[in-house]
């Protein structure tokens, strides 16, 4: 045969015919494509079913989550009835009042962890302080940690503190959604000022410049030229941080107190008996909000953009 | 005479509705919160109570009751697993005052100095109302640290349309059809050794590798080794028998309403499970958590709870007042025999064997074909 493998090496330059090189490159290449069209399919495929199955059986006439018995709207008019404070289930009241702790813990902890995130991305992008370096290793080292090991050292450090503080007050400080908040600050603070720091090296330091020559004091070229061009940067950010703080259940129930039941910890807490469709709805409606978050940060980093060109 | 008949036929007309009802006895009616008699003491007002439990493993009004009988506020919170219960507590309590763990667990929290002595004087309805066969066992023998709440075994969920009646283990093992096992390793591992005649907590290594061949010969029918969601399989029709705890399958037929299952206890034995009332050690208010115990102990109380979440109920009172649901009543769990109940047993801790049943398990989930 023309193309002997023998024969490979220097096919380069002549002795194979270049059509039939041409024909084997066009199968490779056929081939290479159904592969990443498989891989791509199925990557998409896998990450979309189980959203699609969650959705399906919030409609699930019966109390399972993995055998459909028929169409209905219960699970959600149990939730909004019971938003509307009539009469309703126990686990439904239960369930929202999960919703609300579990959203107070998200929205304040990305507040934090916001405000503390990008001062810490300006001062690692524009800062010359001694351990600079090590600060930027450090931050990393949050994102690394098993969370079960950040869980129970946060853990450990608080009820050593709270030993200390105990000594001295009483009554002695209780784990509560303090400790909860401060706990998501600690591991959501650095996808922050990671994000955030992406963003201020994509940022023109010659804008900065061009205000100071200008007359402009710190604070002012602060909140007039670098904040809104790195908005976006802290939008993602605070949608990353917020979406890790509500799934959060490992380091939630290590620091969790008294009336401190998130949302996860409910759902875990249905093992016992069975978890019901009234998930997959509160799920669902979870879902919509996060898209519709996604969707409008998506819209201001567009319209920012656009700013931009000048 | 004649007023005499017609006073005896007076009394006949009366006592007719009384004689039909007799013969008819008046459908259940299940009770509600308007029914339960139980007086909270007085000086509670104001106070607050922390309850720490399984998400839904408590009656649907069981706490708003006791908020509005003793004018306190319920804070409830959850944990997924006597693991992370015991994780929490020795973290240091938060402030709970009264937990759920199942028996091994209080054994443990007991062990480790994590539980305060409940004083059974104040709580009158645990020496009323609470049967023999529960108290001063292997995990509390001297009565001090639990009280009984509600019970459950492992026994055999079944399809009747597929099979009429089970009795005994042999009836799953010689089944032809598809079975489901748990995955767990203790619980299949104890029946072999049960009947094969061994203590179902063995720790020779002897006996564990005959349960496990007996297991084995015993597995062709297996289709799935289920991770507590057995009953689930068994109401889509995956499988005609599954070993499952008898809650799960309840709420299943409770809610399924369709007839199609039932649930027995082999004559043999099964293993079985106790859920108890415990007060931490840093409980805020120890006092109300004596007083909340006694009001779950209340028949009318407990039989609500009993009929909100198809758990086997052990309090003799609410049983024998007729309260809970004539539909649970007739299930194989109330009509366990003091010899047969004789027969049930606890997994204990099996200390260094743990890691024989483990290696013996593996073998019979990769053998059987799962």
């Amino acid at each position: 045969m023309a193309s002997s493998p023998a024969a490979l090496p220097s096919a380069v330059s002549s002795s194979v015919p270049a059509t039939a090189r041409r024909d084997r490159d066009a199968v490779g290449r056929a081939l290479a494509r159904l592969g990443f069209t498989i891989s791509s399919l199925s990557g998409y495929f896998f990450l979309w079913a189980p959203i699609v199955l969650l959705i399906l059986f919030s409609f699930n006439d019966g109390r399972s989550v993995n055998t459909w018995f028929g169409f209905t709207t219960r699970w959600y008019e149990g939730i909004f009835d019971s938003a509307l404070d009539k009469q309703s289930s126990f686990q439904t009241a239960a369930l929202l009042r999960a919703v609300g702790n579990s959203l107070l813990v998200g929205l304040a902890s990305t507040a934090i962890a916001c405000a503390l995130g990008t001062t810490v991305a300006l001062s690692l992008a524009r800062g010359t302080f001694p351990g600079r370096r090590w600060l930027d290793a450090l931050l990393l080292m949050t994102v690394i940690f098993p969370e079960i090991t950040q869980g129970i050292s946060l853990a450990i450090f608080f009820k050593v503190a709270f030993d200390g503080i105990g000594l001295f007050l009483e009554p002695r400080p209780q784990p509560g959604f303090g400790t909860i908040i401060i706990g998501h600050v600690v591991f959501t603070v650095s996808y922050v000022a990671i994000v955030v720091r992406a963003r201020l090296a994509d940022m023109n330091p010659r804008l900065d410049e061009a205000a100071a020559d200008l007359g402009a004091d710190g604070w002012t070229r602060f909140w007039l030229i670098t904040f809104p061009l790195i908005l976006p940067g802290i939008v993602a950010g605070a949608l990353l941080a917020f979406t890790l703080s509500l799934d959060d259940f490992v380091v939630t129930f290590f620091l969790s107190g008294v009336g401190t039941t998130t949302l996860p910890v409910f759902v875990y807490g249905l093992l016992k008996v069975s978890v019901t469709p009234d998930i997959n709805a509160v799920s669902t409606l979870m879902l919509l909000a996060s898209m519709l978050m996604i969707g409008v940060s998506l819209l201001l980093q567009n319209r920012n953009n656009q700013d931009r060109n000048f | 005479m004649k007023k005499t008949t017609f006073t005896f036929a007076a009394v006949l007309v009366l006592a007719l509705p009384l004689l039909a009802q007799n013969a008819n006895p008046t459908p259940f009616v299940a009770p509600t919160s308007a029914d339960i008699t139980w007086t909270c003491p007085p000086g509670f007002q104001g106070q607050q109570l922390n309850v720490y439990n399984w998400t839904t493993y408590i009656g649907n009004d069981t706490l708003a009751d006791f908020e509005r009988l003793c004018g306190v506020t319920v804070v409830y919170d959850n944990y997924d697993s006597n693991e992370s219960l015991i994780a929490r507590l020795r973290q240091g309590n938060p402030g709970y005052d009264v937990a759920f763990p199942t028996e091994y667990a209080v054994l443990i929290l007991a062990r480790e100095g994590l539980l305060q002595t409940i004083d059974m004087n104040k709580i009158p309805n645990y020496a009323t109302n609470i049967p023999k066969r529960w108290k001063g066992l292997f995990h509390d023998p001297n009565e001090q640290y639990s009280v009984p709440y509600l019970w459950g075994s492992a026994g055999i969920g079944y399809n009747v349309n597929k099979i009429a009646e089970v009795t005994s283990w042999n009836d799953l093992f010689n089944y032809n059809g598809p079975t489901a096992w748990f995955g767990d390793p203790r619980n299949m591992m104890s029946v072999g050794l049960l009947m094969l005649g061994h203590d179902p907590n063995s720790t020779n290594p002897d006996e564990i590798r005959a349960a496990r061949d007996y297991l084995l010969e015993k597995a062709a029918n297996v289709v799935s080794f289920h991770s507590d969601d057995g009953q689930a399989q068994l109401e889509a029709g995956n499988v005609d028998m599954v070993v499952e705890y008898d809650g799960d399958v309840y709420t299943m037929m409770a809610e399924c309403q369709c007839g199609d299952f039932d649930y027995a206890i082999p004559q043999e034995g099964a293993p079985l499970n106790v859920a108890a009332m415990v007060i931490p050690t840093g409980a805020q208010n120890p006092a109300l958590a004596h007083v909340f115990i006694d009001y779950i102990l209340d028949p009318v109380v407990g039989a609500m709870i009993v009929n909100d979440t198809s758990y086997p109920g052990l309090n003799q009172a609410a049983i024998d007042a007729g309260l809970i649901s004539p539909e649970l009543l007739a299930t194989s769990v109330y009509q366990l025999s003091e010899e047969a109940f004789a027969r049930m047993y606890f997994l204990q801790d099996v200390g260094e064997a743990e890691q024989l049943y483990n290696d013996a398990w593996d073998e019979i989930r990769i053998l059987a074909g799962q």
